[in-house]
This record gives C-alpha cells, sequence and structure tokens, in this order.
C-alpha cells in the first residue's frame, strides 16, 4: 500500500485513537480466496472524523469491523490493529469483549434489527453498562440512560427509557444506538453506513448529532458510507478505498477540491449532482411544448389507495387523493421518503395494487375495480423496473430466458431463433454483450443486472416504464453509467416513464416532470427547475435543504442556512 | 472484488479484464460434466474432513443396501420362505455355521436369506412411499401456496390434522383399511407404502407451501406477473424450480423415517406375511421369545439391518443438509489461505 499523501497531512498528534498498521484480511470462499483488504495503514486522532469511502467490495467495512473485532470465522487477519495502545489483531473473544464498548462502539446501518425488540431502551443501554460494570444497580443504569437519551436530543428522556425499539422512528433508533454507544464513554466510534436506511431530513439530523458528539466529548468517528454528499457534509478527512486498499487519503476539503487519484476523480465526477444538467431544461422550447401537449399515458384523479388494517383497526391510507398526469414520452419523477407511498402508486399503475377511491387511468383503462383478464392485453404496453437487481430475476434461468420471458408471453407465435435474434438486440442496446445470454443472474454484478432488467422491461417496446428506484441498491459510479443508459434509451424509444426514487439529485437528472410526494399527499409539482428552485411547500423545500451535496465548502453554507431556518436537528 | 459484485461496469480498464476473467469461470462452469453436478456426487467433491468421511459411510452404506437388494437372487443362499434344501430340513433356531453363516429362525427360516432378501422389500416400499408423498405433496404445496385463501386455509388444516395423528397408529388404520391387516408381497408393499405415504405428505406440503409463499412475494415473480406471464407458467418455471431446493434433505430423511415404520408396522404384526416376502419387522417380532433363551442371532441381524440401513440413508441426508448451507459447511480453502500468509 502505497500511502501517497502522508506527508500531506496535518502532522498528527503524538497519540492516535485508532492505529492501523498493514491490515490484511483473507475470506475462505466457495470460489477460493477473496482477499478483502490488503495491507491497508490507517491513523484516526482523537476527535477526528475519518470517512471511508468507495463501492461496495472495496473493503471498507471489512477494514472498519476489523476495528471491533467482529470479523466473520471464516476471515483472517493479519497486521495491527492498535485501539488506545492494545493490538486487537490476535485477542481472545473475551478480551475483545472488555475493549469493545469502552474504547470502540460501533453504529450499524440498520439501527432496528441492532435492537432486540422485547427489552425497553433502558435495558438495553444497561445491558453495555452491565458487561463492564458487573455491579451496577438497576437504579443506576436507569440515571445512566436518562442522561445519555437526553445527551442525544430525545425529549422526555425519563418518561422514554421504558418504551420498546418498536416505539420508536429509524432516526430516534439511530439517535439511541448513538446514545448506547456515549453512555459507555467510548472514544472510537466506528459508525457503519449510519444514514443509509434513513430518509435525507432525518439523515440531516443524525449528521449533526454525530458533530455535536466530536465537538462535545471529543470522540474519534469512523464514517462508512458511500454516500459523497454525507462525507462533504461530516467528514474531516477522507480515506478512499479501492480493492481492498486505500488509494488516496486526505484532508475532505483538500480531497474534493482537488482530487489526485484517476479512481477517485472518476467517482467524484459520478456524483450526481443537485440543480446541474437537468432533464428539463435540457430539452428544446419546442420539445418542451410537444411534451406538454401530448397525450396523457397515466391519468390519476383524486386516487386513494388503502391497506386493509387488521381486525378493528381503520385501514392505512397510502396515498391519499392524488391526481397527476404523464404525457406520452415524458419522464415523471416521484420523489418521497419511505413510506410517502411513492412505489404504492408504481405498483398500481402495473396493476400489482388495487386502488381503493378515485380514478386512475392507465393507457386508456380504468385501473379502479380492474379485472386481470381485461387488463391483460395491455401488459405489453407497460414495462417495470424493479429496484434490487439481486432478487428480480429467477435465478434458475438464463439471461436470454429472462429477456425472452415477456416475448414467450405476448408473442408466442415467435420462433426460437426470433427470439433469440431480439433478446440479443436488446442485450446491445443496454450495452452488454451478446455472449451473455447465456449466463446466469448470479453471475453478473449489480449494475449489469440492472442492465438486464431494462433489457427486458423494454423487449416488447411499451409506451410506459415505471422504474422503482432503479438505481438506489447500486453504487455511485455504476449508478451513473445506468441512468445514462436510461436517458439514452429514453431518447431513443420515447416511451414515457414514472421514475419513483428517494434521491432528488438523481430525479432531476432524468425527469422533465416532478412530484413530491409527503405521506400519501403529493404536495407539490412542477418542472424541474421550478420544483428544485423555486419550491412552493415548506416540506419541498426541507427536503431540498437537507440533501448534502458532496462539495464541503458548498455544503458548510448550506448547513448554516439549514441551521438557521430549521433549528439544530428537532429530533424528528 | 469480491464475489458478489464482481465490478462496476463504468470501468472501461479493469472491465475488459474483469469480462475476460469471468468468461474462464463461466466455461470451467459449462466444462464441469453433467455427472459430476448430480447432487451427491457434487457435494461429495465439496466436501472435506469429518462431514467428507459421513457421506462417504452414508453413500457406502446406501449402495450396499441397494445392491443387495437387486442382488438378492444372486446373494442369498436360500430363498426368502426356504425351510428345507433337497427335502432336507434346516431345523430350527439353529446356531451359525458353515451352511447358515447367521444361524435359522424359530420357524427354520435361514437368517442371512431374510435379512438379504428383507433389503428388497425396504427398497420397494420406500420408493413408493417417497416417490407417491413426494408428487402429491408437492403439487399440493404448489397449488396451496400460489392460490392462497380458502383452498389454502383448507388444506393447511387437514395437513395439520395428519400430523397431530400419531405417525404410527395412522399407518395401522391405513394397513387395516386397505389390506385388512395381513397379504402378499405386492399388496402388502402397497398397503405400507401408501400408509406412509398418507403421513409424509403434510411434511412435503408444508415444506413446498412454506417456500412457495415466501417466493409468491420476490420481485422476480412479481416481474413475471408485471409482464403478464400466465397462472401455470408461473408455477411451473418460477415457483416449481426455486422451491425444490429442500426437497433431497426430505426425501432422504423420509426414506429413512418409512424404513423404520415399514418395520414398525411388521413388528405390530400389519405387515407381510413371511410366505410373500422377507421383511425385518417381521423377523423381529418372531425373535422376541428366542432373546431370552440365549438366540441372539435371530433378532440380532434384521435389527442390525434396520438400524444400519436407517443410519445410511440418514447420514447422506444430513450430509446433504450441511454442504447445502454455507454456514454449516467447512471449507478446505482456509488452510490454504493460512499458508499462503505465513508464506
Amino acid at each position: 500500500m502505497t500511502d501517497a499523501r502522508t506527508d500531506a497531512q496535518p502532522s498528527a498528534p503524538s497519540d492516535p485513537r485508532l492505529r492501523i498498521r498493514d491490515l490484511d484480511v483473507h475470506f475462505a470462499t466457495d470460489g477460493g480466496d477473496v482477499h478483502a483488504v490488503d495491507g491497508v495503514s490507517l491513523e484516526v486522532a482523537p476527535g477526528e472524523i475519518l470517512a471511508i469511502v468507495g463501492e461496495s467490495g472495496s473493503g471498507k467495512s471489512v477494514t472498519a469491523r476489523s476495528v471491533l473485532g467482529l470479523l466473520p470465522e471464516t476471515a483472517e487477519a493479519s497486521g495491527a490493529v492498535i485501539v488506545s495502545g492494545t493490538d486487537l489483531v490476535g485477542l481472545s473473544q473475551a478480551q475483545l469483549r472488555a475493549l469493545r464498548g469502552e474504547d470502540v462502539s460501533m453504529i450499524f446501518q440498520e439501527p432496528s434489527s441492532a435492537m432486540n425488540p422485547v427489552f425497553p431502551i433502558w435495558w438495553q443501554i444497561g445491558e453495555g453498562l452491565r458487561a463492564h460494570r458487573p455491579r451496577i444497580t438497576r437504579k443506576q443504569i436507569r440515571a445512566e440512560a436518562v442522561e445519555a437519551l437526553e445527551s442525544v436530543g430525545i425529549p422526555d428522556a425519563a418518561e422514554r427509557i421504558d418504551r420498546y425499539p418498536h416505539e420508536f422512528s429509524g432516526g430516534q433508533k439511530q439517535r439511541i444506538m448513538i446514545a448506547m454507544a456515549l453512555a459507555l464513554g467510548a472514544e472510537l466510534i466506528v459508525a457503519d453506513e449510519p444514514t443509509t436506511a434513513l430518509d435525507v431530513t432525518v439523515q440531516a439530523e443524525i449528521l449533526e448529532l454525530l458533530r455535536d458528539v466530536r465537538d462535545r466529548f471529543g470522540t474519534a468517528i469512523i464514517v462508512i458510507t458511500h454516500n459523497m454528499g454525507v462525507v462533504a457534509d461530516l467528514a474531516d478527512s477522507v480515506a478512499v478505498m479501492y480493492r481492498g486498499e486505500i488509494i488516496e487519503r486526505a484532508p475532505s476539503r483538500e480531497l474534493f477540491a482537488d482530487p489526485q487519484e484517476a479512481y477517485t476523480k472518476k467517482l467524484l465526477a459520478a456524483v450526481p449532482h443537485l440543480g446541474r444538467n437537468s432533464a428539463w431544461t435540457a430539452l428544446s422550447t419546442q420539445q418542451q411544448i410537444a411534451l406538454e401537449e401530448a397525450e396523457p399515458v397515466v391519468v390519476a384523479k383524486d386516487l386513494v389507495i388503502e391497506y386493509p388494517g387488521r381486525l378493528g383497526k381503520p385501514p392505512f391510507r397510502a396515498v391519499n387523493g392524488v391526481d397527476f398526469e404523464i404525457h406520452a414520452g415524458e419522464v415523471y419523477g416521484l420523489v418521497g421518503e419511505s413510506g410517502s407511498g411513492k412505489t404504492t402508486i408504481g405498483r398500481a399503475i402495473a396493476g400489482l395494487e388495487r386502488t381503493t377511491g378515485g380514478s386512475l387511468s392507465v393507457l386508456g383503462h380504468e385501473m379502479n375495480g380492474m379485472r386481470e383478464k381485461s387488463f391483460k392485453p395491455l401488459r405489453r404496453r407497460i414495462g417495470f423496473v424493479f429496484q434490487d437487481p439481486a432478487t428480480s430475476f429467477n435465478p434458475h434461468l438464463t439471461i436470454e430466458q429472462c429477456i425472452a420471458e415477456p416475448l414467450v408471453v405476448h408473442e408466442p407465435q415467435l420462433s426460437q431463433a426470433a427470439r433469440s435474434q431480439q433478446v440479443r438486440s436488446f442485450l446491445e442496446a443496454v450495452e452488454l454483450p451478446g455472449h451473455y445470454a447465456g449466463r446466469f443472474p448470479h453471475e453478473l454484478s449489480g449494475g449489469q443486472r440492472q442492465r438486464i432488467s431494462l433489457a427486458r422491461a423494454l423487449v416488447l417496446e411499451p409506451e410506459l416504464l415505471v422504474a422503482d428506484e432503479p438505481t438506489s441498491a447500486l453504487d455511485v459510479s455504476v449508478q451513473a453509467t445506468v441512468l445514462d443508459l436510461f436517458r439514452e434509451l429514453q431518447e431513443r424509444l420515447h416511451f414515457a416513464a414514472l421514475f419513483i426514487s428517494h434521491d432528488l439529485a438523481v430525479v432531476d437528472t432524468l425527469a422533465h416532470r416532478i412530484g413530491v410526494l409527503f405521506r400519501g399527499d403529493l404536495v407539490e409539482q412542477g418542472h424541474g427547475p421550478d420544483v428544485l428552485q423555486r419550491p412552493q411547500h415548506e416540506y419541498t423545500r426541507k427536503l431540498i435543504a437537507s440533501l448534502p451535496v458532496p462539495d464541503p465548502v458548498e455544503q458548510e453554507k448550506r448547513r448554516e442556512a439549514f441551521i438557521a431556518e430549521w433549528g439544530r436537528g428537532a429530533p424528528g | 472484488m469480491t464475489l458478489s459484485n464482481p465490478e462496476p461496469l463504468g470501468e472501461d480498464d479493469s472491465a475488459a479484464t474483469d469480462l475476460a476473467a469471468e468468461a474462464g469461470t463461466v466455461t470451467a462452469r459449462r466444462r464441469t460434466p453433467w455427472y459430476l453436478r448430480l447432487p451427491i456426487i457434487s457435494h461429495l467433491r465439496s466436501s472435506v474432513g469429518l462431514q467428507r468421511g459421513m457421506l462417504i459411510t452414508g453413500v457406502v452404506l446406501v449402495v450396499v443396501l441397494l445392491l443387495s437388494a437387486l442382488l438378492a437372487p444372486l446373494i442369498a443362499p436360500y430363498g426368502f420362505a426356504q425351510t428345507s434344501v433337497d427335502g432336507e430340513r434346516f431345523g430350527t433356531q439353529q446356531p451359525p455355521s458353515a451352511a447358515h453363516l447367521l444361524g435359522t429362525t424359530v420357524t427354520g427360516f435361514d437368517v442371512l436369506s431374510r435379512v438379504i432378501w428383507g433389503t428388497r422389500t425396504a427398497v420397494a416400499v420406500m420408493a413408493c412411499a417417497v416417490a407417491a408423498s413426494l408428487f402429491l405433496g408437492v403439487a399440493l404445496g404448489l397449488l396451496s401456496g400460489y392460490v392462497g385463501g380458502w383452498l389454502d386455509r383448507l388444506l393447511v388444516m387437514v395437513a395439520d390434522a395428519v400430523y397431530a395423528f400419531p405417525a404410527l397408529l395412522l399407518a395401522i388404520v391405513m394397513s387395516i383399511t386397505i389390506s385388512g391387516g395381513q397379504s402378499g408381497a405386492w399388496s402388502g408393499i402397497l398397503a405400507a407404502a401408501i400408509s406412509i405415504t398418507v403421513v409424509f405428505i403434510p411434511q412435503y406440503f408444508r415444506v413446498i407451501r412454506a417456500e412457495v409463499v415466501r417466493l409468491k412475494a420476490e420481485p422476480f415473480v412479481e416481474a413475471a406477473k408485471v409482464v403478464g406471464t400466465g397462472h401455470r407458467r408461473i408455477m411451473g418455471t418460477h415457483l416449481l424450480r426455486n422451491a425444490t431446493r429442500t426437497l433431497p434433505l426430505i426425501f432422504t430423511l423420509n426414506a429413512s423415517e418409512s424404513i423404520l415404520t415399514l418395520a414398525a408396522l411388521g413388528f405390530l404384526g400389519f405387515g407381510i406375511e413371511p410366505t410373500s416376502a422377507a421383511e425385518w419387522g417381521y423377523d423381529l417380532n418372531r425373535a422376541m421369545a428366542d432373546a431370552t433363551s440365549g438366540i441372539w442371532w435371530t433378532g440380532m441381524f434384521p435389527g442390525l439391518a434396520i438400524a444400519l440401513a436407517v443410519l445410511g440413508v440418514t447420514l447422506v441426508g444430513e450430509s446433504i443438509n450441511d454442504l447445502n448451507d454455507p454456514r454449516l459447511r467447512t471449507r478446505r480453502s482456509r488452510r490454504g489461505a493460512k499458508k499462503k500468509v505465513a508464506a
């Protein structure tokens, strides 16, 4: 490993919180030995926030987990991980347990699965305290739990410590996880994608809290993330990992302003930036008028979708009276947080969900009270791209069979050879070599699979495409190439599309019109620049303000503006 | 670079090398001959250490069982219902000798011959019972899981009711209703097989139904629905092929259980007439009185045959289960990795 810019760093204090020397981690798998981490050396000073960025499989999570000795049994680690003067590699489980919590603590991606659902919050905090101070009394635990919760900004802590994890929202659970780390007095917190599972507005609050924790307690924090906006917002310094090595380590501002390595430059260039190359402004005036006057493909009027409630409870209203239109050849971007009903709308258009009230007309067919038989002929005119490329293919079928499925169903008269021909031409359209046809889905990477997903959705040349978060499971650089492909195919084939995403920046680069959903209500809709630059609704403004931009200098200004308007992250 | 996510496509230069590397693994996969990809053989190849030992022991025992069933007329010195040779009687309860390697029973049968011929009955019942319950259970489970609604509720209720019954009691009742308790070779085998089938169907039904219910919500099934794929095609192509992963395990475990059930039926006197076919459970029953008078050979060898047959099939099933689960599978490559680090 060549730490190319060690000398460029500010001279580190004499005693770093964490020092990793030549860490090597191997995994034994069925496919042979995998070298996940290859000679990584790192130092984290007290009170420093270090972000480790890289694509999935670059070894960033493995590196961070080795700091807590949390590697699976199949892993072999060598080198040195020195936390507060103790080398962790080769320690026994008992010694590691003593170290965890007091010296190092971890915050996980999914706060709901990191807590035991059958115990109240105070018990969960006490679990760690009891492990390190066996003689602690119940009263003391409760007092410390209250104190810890108050320090992370949870109101009515004294009353809330008796509640159970499911009574808190995702953002609050993540606060509680941080409180647990603080209660034990951890000097180093490892946060593995701490905000990936959270909505943007909540993410902003958690990032603010982490920064606050560092300022108050001098805690060193390692943040693992693939979101460059989070890096720009939070980190003091950044380590870029690629194929198990740290290829670049620099202070945050320096890295964003002047990346040295080609890979880092590519990574930064791939991050979608809010307000740059908006899809609507890219169109000429004639094109804009043509789109405005085109026939609507989807018309929703006062659309209501409810899920039946449990016995005696009212049904849950996922979509609450929404009106919108998608014109032929137009890309409509639907943005909203989790639970806002955006996926439900997409599924209803594809006939996977039944509507409860109002009217939803898809390609001239009324979906309210629809019958599968009468809708089936229309299915060939609708394509659907799913969120998770890993599970949206039958693992037993080859790529060719997967793409040919719509042809088999809707054009059974087609000969095997003609079908094969068509599949190959669409493989080419999504920029994959023709010999991929004989492979199986698990042999492809996530980005390649999402291309196959596009090919399958488009093979019948539909008039309408529903894309449900097609890039949220992908790495940034892969996301960029898939989005480019999507845009190019849309320009060539002129299909109308409903593009569902939680990422405003992504939607802006693709969608001609944007609708913002908030708890089942469409609070705002309009053309890209109108919504993003002149947002009318309070929620849209907050959504845009909470989105971190991948530029530390600009992000700092945005953060100050955010605090001035909405105050320091009030717990959501 | 990991196995699940080989390489982002955005990397022009490395993507090319990666494609080449991937093409290599793909062709390697193809080059593996079909017979090496068969269930047990592929498991044998991927196993190491104790797991391999267990699997090999199981496979050897099963192979011996099948071979002796197939070649019984050639291996067995006498017929299963033979009590004399050339008009000369064997004599009853004779200890092992050169003429009768494992002695003779109280009725004057040759024990070795009875044990060898008994494998035929065991294998026949096993095959019939498991095959019948497999097809019926899988079909019902698939239908029940996919269609759902009242059909699902009804079938689950029936399956639960069958479960709640003591299996052996059910088998006895079935065997009495089918054949009146005692019968000839094939009718006896079928009676035993059908009664075992009834007990096993709920197991296949439940496993397949649970898998289908889970798979029904998977995006790839929804993708098929969005395309407009018909119900039959969804069930056949998308659900069935993905739901059958756990079948080899239940299959082998049920096979061993069917041997036990057959033996228990015979032991209790609901099996096959001794003159129609050799059956271990019946022999054990007849050997009960012998044990107290020091005649060990009449009971021990049929008992041993039951134990070894069940052990063999169970070992194969358990090993397949362990090897199918990546968390339970031990791997050879760990030692290789250690060496590499040390070097």
